[in-house]
C-alpha cells in the first residue's frame, strides 16, 4: 500500500469537510448561476444553491446596480419554471421591468409588508416552501441568529435565499455563505453606438465561506454576464443623435 | 294510512320574485322576456299584465302593442330556479318531504302532517298564509294524488281540500289539461269536443291509447290514483359543522389545539368522502360567560388537508380570550366546493405555480399578514408605466399579452417621481446635469426622449419625456419632464434608477 501524500490526505479531508457542510460536487448540481469566473470563487467552484446569500448595498444607485445582478443571476436559477417570492418592507422594484432580464414578472410573488419583523417571519415560512426557487427578502439589519434560522429553514428545503441589505448601520456577522456589494460601473456602448450600453457592474464578493473572496467586472449582454477583465471610463459626452420629428 | 298530496301553484313566481326587490312594479304591468329564434318572447307575466289581456309565450312586440306603458325585465330561469328551491328547502317546515314541480310550483306529500294544524283545511290554510307574507300569491289544494292536487290547484278556482277518496269526482268537471298532458293530445281532445274529464274518463282504455298514445293513459292514471306518481324530495345541504361540548371549560391554547385537531379531522373526513374542499371555516368558542370567540381562515383552493388547515389556525390561536373558559366550540366550513382528491395528487409536486405546496404557503401567509399584502402581477396594455401591470389575486391565471421587451425600464421605480433640478442645454434635448440630494451628477451619456402621453380616457395632465442618463460614475436614472420645453409650468423629475 503506498502510503498518502500528504496534501492528498488534506484535500480529501476537505472535501468531506464541505461535503458534510452541504457542499456538493459540481457534477451533481445540474443548474449552474452563469457566473463564469466567479463560481471559481466557491468551494468546488460551484455557486451554493440551498443557501443564504446576502448583498450589501448603500446608496439607492447601489441597490439597483445589486438588484440588476441579481436578477441576472435569478435567470439561471429560475429558467422557465421557477417561481420565486420577494419579500420587503419598502417595495421599489418595478416589476416589468424584470423581463429585460429574461424573467417572467409573473412567476413572482411580491410580500409587501410594514415592520421588518415580518419580512424576517414570511423570509423564514417561504424559505420552508421547496415548492419556490428563490426567495429574496430585503432588510436593513439581520442579527446573527436570524441568519442562522434562516440557513436552517434553506437546508431542508434547498431553496435559494438573498437578503438585500439596504442601507444596514452594522454589518456584523451572519450565517450567510457570502457577502456581496455590487455596485455600477459606467456602461459600455454596444458597437461603438452613442447613448446606454450594456450595463456593467463592480461585483465584490466581500466574504464566502470556505472560497476565495475577489473583485470582478460584469457586463450584462444578451442576457448573459459577460466577464471583462479591463474597463475604461468613459470620459467624453456623448449625445444621441437628434431624432427626426 | 292513505296518501295526501298538496299542491302548491304560484302564479306569478318569476313576476312575484322582481316584484319582491322592486315594490313599485306590483302595481304596473310587468313582463320577462327571453329571445327565441331571432325575437323577444314573453316568459312570464304579473296579474296586472293578465288583466290587460297579456299571455305568456307572446310576441314582446305585441304585447307592447297591446300595453304601451308595459314594464319589461330581462329573465333569469336559472335564478328564479334557484328561488323555488330555496323556497322549498323553507316549506320543510310543513312537512318533511317537499319536491319542486316544474318552475312553479311545489309538491307536498303531506301524509300525516295535518293533524299538527288541527285539521286539513287549517293546514292548508297556514301554508298559503305564510307563503302569501312572503310576497307570492298562491294557489293551493290537497287530494290524494299529487296529479288530482295539481289539477285542483290550478284548475279549480276555489283550490282547497278534497276529502279522501273524493278526487276523482273532484276532477271531472276539469278541462283535459288539468291532466298534465301534452299541448297537442289537449288540442286534440277540445276538436274531438272532449271539453271535460267526465267526458272521456269512461272511454274504453283501447281506443284512447290507439288515439291519445300510451303518455295519456299514464297521466290519467296518476291523477286517479291508478298509478303511483314518483316525486323527488328535495334535500337540504346539512352544514358542514362539527360540535365539540366540552365536560370542563377549556382555558389553554393546548386545549383548544386539541379540540380544534378533533374538529378538523371529523370535519374533513366527511368533506373527503363527500369529495370537497373548505375555502373559509371559522372555529367558534362558547364562552362560559356567555360570549362568543371566533377565528376564521380562508384558503385560496379547496382543502380538506388536517395539517395545512390546522396549520392555519394555529397562527390565530393566540388570539381566542378564553377568559373563564370555553364549554363549546363549533367548527364552520362556511364555504365548500367541490375538489377531486386525485387532483391533490396531480398538483403536489407539480412544480411552479401550479404546485399545492406553494398555494399553502400562501394561505399561511395570507392568513397572518392579510390578502392585500401579497401581490402578483401581469401584464396590462398601458404606456404609462405606473399602469403597466395590474395585479391579480389568482396564482394560476396566465398573462393575456405578452410582457414588453422592446422598451428599457428600470428596475428600481420611485413610488412617486421625485422632483430635481436639471440644466438642459438645448430644447428636447437630455439634460447636461441636474441636481438631486444635494449632489449635483454631470450626465455623460443619455438616451432619448421616448414621449409617453397621458391616456387621456383614464387621466387628464401633461406628457412625459423620458430619458435614460449615466453621470460620470456609471450611474443609470430615468429622468423625465413633464410638458413641452417652451411651456413655462415644465418640470423635471427623477423617477428610477437602472440597474
Amino acid at each position: 500500500m503506498i502510503p498518502l501524500k500528504k496534501i492528498d490526505i488534506f484535500n480529501q479531508l476537505q472535501s468531506e469537510i464541505l461535503k458534510l457542510q452541504g457542499f456538493k460536487p459540481a457534477n451533481q448540481m445540474a443548474l449552474g448561476a452563469g457566473l463564469g469566473i466567479i463560481e471559481k470563487a466557491f468551494p468546488n467552484a460551484t455557486f451554493p444553491l440551498g443557501a443564504i446569500h446576502e448583498f450589501i448595498s448603500q446608496e439607492s444607485e447601489d441597490i439597483a446596480a445589486t438588484k440588476g445582478f441579481l436578477a441576472g443571476l435569478l435567470s439561471s436559477l429560475m429558467r422557465n419554471d421557477g417561481t420565486a417570492i420577494w419579500i420587503s418592507s419598502q417595495r421599489t422594484i418595478f416589476p416589468p421591468a424584470l423581463k429585460n432580464f429574461g424573467l417572467s414578472p409573473d412567476r413572482f410573488l411580491f410580500l409587501d409588508l410594514s415592520k421588518e419583523r415580518d419580512v424576517l417571519w414570511a423570509m423564514e415560512e417561504a424559505l420552508k416552501c421547496a415548492a419556490l426557487t428563490t426567495v429574496i427578502g430585503e432588510m436593513r439589519e439581520i442579527s446573527f441568529t436570524a441568519s442562522r434560522r434562516l440557513q436552517l429553514a434553506v437546508e431542508q428545503s434547498k431553496v435559494t435565499g438573498f437578503i438585500l441589505r439596504n442601507n444596514a448601520a452594522r454589518l456584523g456577522t451572519t450565517a450567510c455563505v457570502s457577502r456581496w456589494k455590487v455596485s455600477s460601473l459606467p456602461s459600455k456602448a454596444i458597437d461603438g453606438l452613442p447613448g446606454i450600453g450594456s450595463p456593467q457592474w463592480r461585483v465584490e464578493l466581500l466574504r464566502v465561506r470556505n472560497g476565495q473572496p475577489g473583485v470582478w467586472h460584469l457586463q450584462w449582454r444578451k442576457k448573459s454576464f459577460v466577464h471583462i477583465s479591463d474597463y475604461e471610463p468613459a470620459s467624453t459626452i456623448s449625445y444621441p443623435a437628434k431624432q427626426a420629428g | 294510512m292513505d296518501k295526501r298530496f298538496v299542491s302548491i301553484w304560484f302564479r306569478y313566481f318569476a313576476t312575484d320574485w322582481f316584484s319582491l326587490r322592486q315594490p313599485e312594479l306590483r302595481k304596473r304591468p310587468l313582463v320577462l322576456r327571453m329571445p327565441s329564434h331571432g325575437r323577444m318572447i314573453v316568459t312570464a307575466i304579473n296579474a296586472e299584465a293578465e288583466r290587460n289581456g297579456l299571455t305568456c309565450g307572446m310576441v314582446l312586440a305585441d304585447a307592447r302593442a297591446l300595453v304601451p306603458a308595459l314594464e319589461v325585465l330581462d329573465d333569469e330561469p336559472d335564478k328564479i330556479s334557484r328561488v323555488l328551491s330555496k323556497l322549498g328547502e323553507w316549506c320543510i317546515r310543513f312537512t318533511p318531504f317537499v319536491a319542486i314541480d316544474s318552475t312553479d310550483g311545489l309538491f307536498f306529500d303531506a301524509t300525516g302532517c295535518a293533524h299538527l294544524w288541527g285539521s286539513e283545511e287549517k293546514y292548508l290554510s297556514d301554508i298559503i298564509q305564510k307563503i302569501m307574507a312572503r310576497g307570492y300569491s298562491v294557489r293551493a289544494a290537497m287530494a290524494d294524488t299529487p296529479g288530482a292536487a295539481w289539477a285542483i290547484a290550478r284548475y279549480e278556482k276555489k283550490g282547497g281540500v278534497i276529502s279522501p277518496g273524493k278526487h276523482i269526482d273532484a276532477l271531472l268537471p276539469l278541462p283535459p289539461q288539468a291532466l298534465r298532458l301534452e299541448q297537442e293530445t289537449v288540442e286534440r281532445l277540445h276538436k274531438l269536443g272532449l271539453h271535460q274529464i267526465n267526458q272521456f274518463i269512461q272511454l274504453p282504455r283501447a281506443a284512447m291509447r290507439k288515439r291519445f298514445g300510451p303518455q295519456f293513459l299514464q297521466q290519467l292514471d296518476k291523477a286517479i290514483g291508478q298509478e303511483m306518481e314518483m316525486l323527488e324530495p328535495i334535500q337540504p345541504v346539512e352544514p358542514y359543522q362539527e360540535r365539540l361540548p366540552c365536560l370542563e371549560p377549556i382555558v389553554t391554547a393546548v386545549g383548544i389545539e386539541m379540540a380544534l385537531r378533533q374538529l378538523l379531522e371529523k370535519l374533513c373526513l366527511r368533506l373527503q368522502q363527500e369529495q370537497k374542499g373548505l375555502r373559509t371555516a371559522a372555529l367558534k368558542g362558547y364562552r362560559v360567560d356567555g360570549k362568543l370567540e371566533q377565528i376564521s381562515i380562508a384558503t385560496s383552493r379547496p382543502s380538506h388537508h388536517v395539517p395545512h388547515l390546522f396549520k392555519l389556525f394555529e397562527i390565530k390561536i393566540s388570539s381566542i380570550e378564553p377568559a373563564l373558559g370555553i364549554e363549546l366550540f363549533v367548527l364552520e366550513a362556511t364555504k365548500v366546493e367541490d375538489h377531486l382528491s386525485q387532483q391533490e395528487k396531480m398538483w403536489e409536486t407539480a412544480g411552479g405555480l401550479h404546485d399545492l405546496r406553494l398555494s399553502e404557503l400562501v394561505d399561511r401567509l395570507t392568513n397572518k399578514i392579510g390578502a392585500d399584502r401579497i401581490h402578483r402581477y401581469l401584464p396590462a396594455e398601458h404606456h404609462w408605466p405606473e399602469r403597466s401591470y395590474q395585479p391579480t389575486d389568482s396564482l394560476q391565471k396566465k398573462p393575456e399579452v405578452d410582457w414588453r421587451t422592446d422598451v428599457l425600464r428600470p428596475l428600481q421605480l420611485l413610488p412617486s417621481p421625485l422632483r430635481i433640478e436639471v440644466t438642459a442645454p438645448i430644447p428636447d434635448y437630455p439634460p447636461l446635469l441636474f441636481r438631486y440630494n444635494g449632489k449635483v451628477h454631470s450626465i455623460v451619456k443619455a438616451d432619448g426622449p421616448e414621449r409617453i402621453e397621458q391616456e387621456w380616457w383614464l387621466q387628464q395632465g401633461q406628457h412625459r419625456d423620458y430619458y435614460r442618463v449615466e453621470d460620470e460614475e456609471g450611474h443609470r436614472y430615468w429622468l423625465f419632464r413633464l410638458g413641452h420645453y417652451h411651456e413655462e409650468t415644465y418640470t423635471w423629475f427623477l423617477h428610477g434608477y437602472f440597474a
